[in-house]
């Protein structure tokens, strides 16, 4: 007898397509959120099988601190001309150049609040009205109420108090002008569903992603990749070594903690992460300033 | 666990309600805590804010995402939790118990396969409970887990539970329900919830995880009546794919395959499926709720919002719909007013011709001649909508049953529709 059931990866992948599917056919100017990290990519790769034989109908939009791993920028650059879509470059620095936002100093500087305003200019440059992203409500507490559609005003904030209902599959993208939609087609996968999937479909992924020899220096207990946009002090200059590490998850250099690992394959990260006493969330060194600091962030326009 | 079992683990997303204080987010913080889903980080925070504020750890602020929750100490909005255990993945779908959030409560059933109601041994089956077995019934949830919380302060009594368990299946005939369980349980000292309490030698059934874990859902979907509503037509009008007209979407219900004869609606042309394709190529088979892309023998005119069904087994086609309403806006539904009508990728203007009752949750009495509907009120309304609608009764059909209303002012979706026979 014929089982018709899906297992829940193919659940999961269903579900993706449909989001990515009824995006394109309720907005006008979507795009698709890509930071080069394993959630963007199986989103592209997603994209790629819901238009198919068609090419994917948006551009990639990455918005670029300039402080990102070069292994993830190079990688970048291979994935959107292998899967032949348009990639839209935000530019941190341009922002900083051009006034729009002042660069954090000290000890803890980093760029990552400084995206929002250069998402959300480029967001309003090119008259998006759709930004598809890799976000997940397993990642931490505030996405955890985060909608497939979810709205934004025209300033660009979410207002978790007034979210709209969303009720079977059926996802209402009306609004006003001026206001746009955060699309996330991955909200009921867990990091474990993401690298899974990356098994599955032999995905390829940035090399920061397996265990390899990188210096490093140990700051409030979580490790951080040596780089010219790390401000150090005298005691870690001191303390810089060679340690075996991976990325769990990617963003700057400068609030992206590594791990330490030696999983070198894909096989490998699937089993370190299914058996992780660890969130993913751990090593990010931005979710670590306060109890708040997600919530508060989504509600200025973030990702 | 290997990794291809994981891959192909069942899918159960289950809805939880509860009164306030009912220990509902006790329940869902023992759940995720028992199936080492809480990271060690997680927990340290747990630890810390609760020393903070001076209490005992407290798994129920495990589950308050927001600030404004943290404070009060209530729950604001659905939240989605994801747990795995070596034998199935889970979605949970956290409802608030308040009552001005019925809204919420209908939401997070409109995906569930499965309802966990949580009763307060101490206080019985009180209003909320009848409201919260309603609305699980109306929505059609397959499967129902009640829950007899806090048996440690009845001194786990057998008869407090079986008192309870009468009241509820006295009051569950009137409604349909086809699949229900009693468990009793102590959420804070996780009595039956992953292994059987010793305090309650006297209860032989499963636990709680042991029924989420089994429960069967192979039979959950509508595999009968075909319908395929298309989502986008893909045309890449590239040399290679030249003449090429895909339809996307997902299979609503019912089994579809190449060579069968087909209708499509509205223009009712028919034709033969030539291919289906899935995100892994091409299929023999498609059943909901897989996203394909089908391409018919006869290039016809088919848009998004138009049905792919069989063609001797036809959904009502019709421009009067009769349904329930569950009204989720502060803005009350009134007779005469007009509403954006969204009915599987079909989206419609609609009037409000008629309200003929609501109904008093409480009670389950219909108070007839109102005016109006509002928030979190149910009632029974007729629509008359723009266009024609092919659609099912949602008794029959969860997908093609059910639909949406959007002011078309605020853009708001202020309105959850289950189309009645």
């Amino acid at each position: 007898m014929t089982r018709y059931t899906l297992n829940h990866m193919e659940k999961l992948e269903s579900e993706a397509i449909y989001i990515l599917r009824e995006t394109v056919a309720q907005f006008e100017r979507p795009c698709l959120l890509f930071s080069g990290g394993k959630d963007s990519i199986v989103l592209g790769i997603l994209a790629k099988k819901a238009f198919h034989p068609a090419p994917i109908p948006f551009p990639f939009v990455h918005i670029d601190t300039g402080h990102n791993f070069p292994e993830t920028i190079e990688f970048r650059d291979a994935f959107v001309k292998k899967l032949g879509v348009r990639l839209i470059i935000g530019s941190v620095q341009q922002s900083i150049d051009a006034g729009r936002v002042h660069e954090e100093t000290g000890r803890y500087a980093s760029r990552n609040l400084l995206q929002t305003t250069t998402l959300l200019d480029t967001i309003h440059q090119y008259k998006f009205d759709a930004a598809i992203g890799g976000g997940r409500r397993d990642e931490e507490k505030a996405r955890a109420k985060e909608r497939f559609f979810s709205h934004r005003n025209d300033f660009g904030q979410w207002d978790p108090k007034n979210q709209r209902p969303e009720l079977w599959d059926l996802y209402n993208g009306r609004k006003h002008a001026g206001e746009h939609f955060r699309i996330f087609p991955l909200s009921n996968w867990t990091e474990l569903d993401v690298w899974q999937y990356i098994l599955w479909e032999n995905i390829e992924v940035p090399k920061i992603y397996f265990a390899h020899q990188r210096e490093c220096i140990i700051r409030d207990g979580v490790i951080y990749a040596l780089s010219p946009f790390l401000h150090l002090d005298d005691h870690e200059k001191k303390n810089v070594k060679s340690m075996l590490v991976r990325c769990r998850t990617v963003g700057d250099m400068t609030c992206t903690g590594l791990i330490q690992s030696r999983a070198v394959s894909i096989r490998e990260i699937v089993d370190e992460i299914a058996q992780s006493r660890q969130s993913e969330r751990v090593s990010r060194g931005d979710d670590l300033r306060s109890e708040n600091s997600m919530e508060d962030r989504k509600k200025e326009g973030y990702f | 666990m290997t990794q291809r079992n994981y891959a192909e683990m069942e899918l159960l997303r289950f809805t939880t309600a509860g009164s306030v204080d009912d220990g509902k987010s006790t329940l869902i913080g023992r759940l995720l805590y028992d199936s080492k889903t809480i990271f060690q980080d997680q927990l340290r925070n747990l630890e810390r804010l609760c020393e903070q504020r001076g209490e005992t750890l407290n798994l129920a602020l495990l589950t308050d995402g927001l600030r404004a929750e943290r404070e009060q100490g209530i729950t604001i909005d659905v939240a989605y939790r994801y747990f795995a255990t070596p034998v199935r993945k889970f979605i949970i779908a956290d409802t608030p118990g308040h009552i001005q959030y019925t809204r919420n409560m209908v939401t997070g059933a409109s995906t569930a396969n499965l309802a966990v109601i949580l009763v307060d041994a101490r206080n019985g089956v009180v209003e909320q409970t009848h409201r919260h077995i309603f609305i699980a019934a109306l929505l059609q949830i397959p499967h129902f887990v009640i829950c007899i919380n806090k048996m440690d302060l009845v001194d786990y009594q057998q008869e407090v539970y079986q008192k309870i368990k009468k009241d509820i299946e006295d009051f569950v005939v009137k409604l349909q329900v086809n699949d229900i369980s009693f468990i009793p349980i102590c959420a804070l000292h996780g009595d039956n919830i992953v292994e059987p309490s010793k305090n309650m030698p006297w209860y032989k059934g499963p636990t709680l995880m042991y029924l989420l874990e089994n429960i069967h859902i192979g039979s959950d979907e509508n595999l009968v009546d075909c319908r395929f509503p298309i989502q986008y037509v893909i045309r890449p009008r590239s040399e290679m794919y030249h003449d090429y007209r895909g339809y996307a979407g997902k299979i609503a219900s019912g089994v579809f395959k190449p060579g069968d004869r087909v209708k499509v609606l509205p223009s009712g042309f028919s034709t033969k499926i030539k291919t289906i394709e899935s995100p892994s190529g091409c299929v023999q088979e498609a059943f909901p709720p897989m996203s394909v892309v089908m391409q018919l023998e006869d290039d016809i005119d088919v848009s998004r919002g138009d049905m792919i069904v069989r063609e001797h087994n036809l959904p009502t086609v019709s421009q009067d719909i009769d349904m329930l309403v569950c009204w989720m806006s502060t803005r009350p539904l009134i007779s005469g007013k007009k509403y954006s009508i969204r009915h599987t990728t079909r989206e419609v203007k609609g009037i409000v011709t008629s309200i003929y009752y609501k109904i008093d949750i409480n009670t389950l009495h219909r108070v007839e001649q109102v005016e109006e509907l509002s928030l979190n009120e149910i009632g029974r309304i007729k629509i008359h909508t723009s266009q024609p609608l092919f659609f099912d009764s949602y008794r029959r059909n969860r997908s093609t049953g059910s639909l949406i209303l959007i002011d078309e002012q605020t853009n708001e979706t202020v309105g959850a529709g289950m189309i009645r026979e």
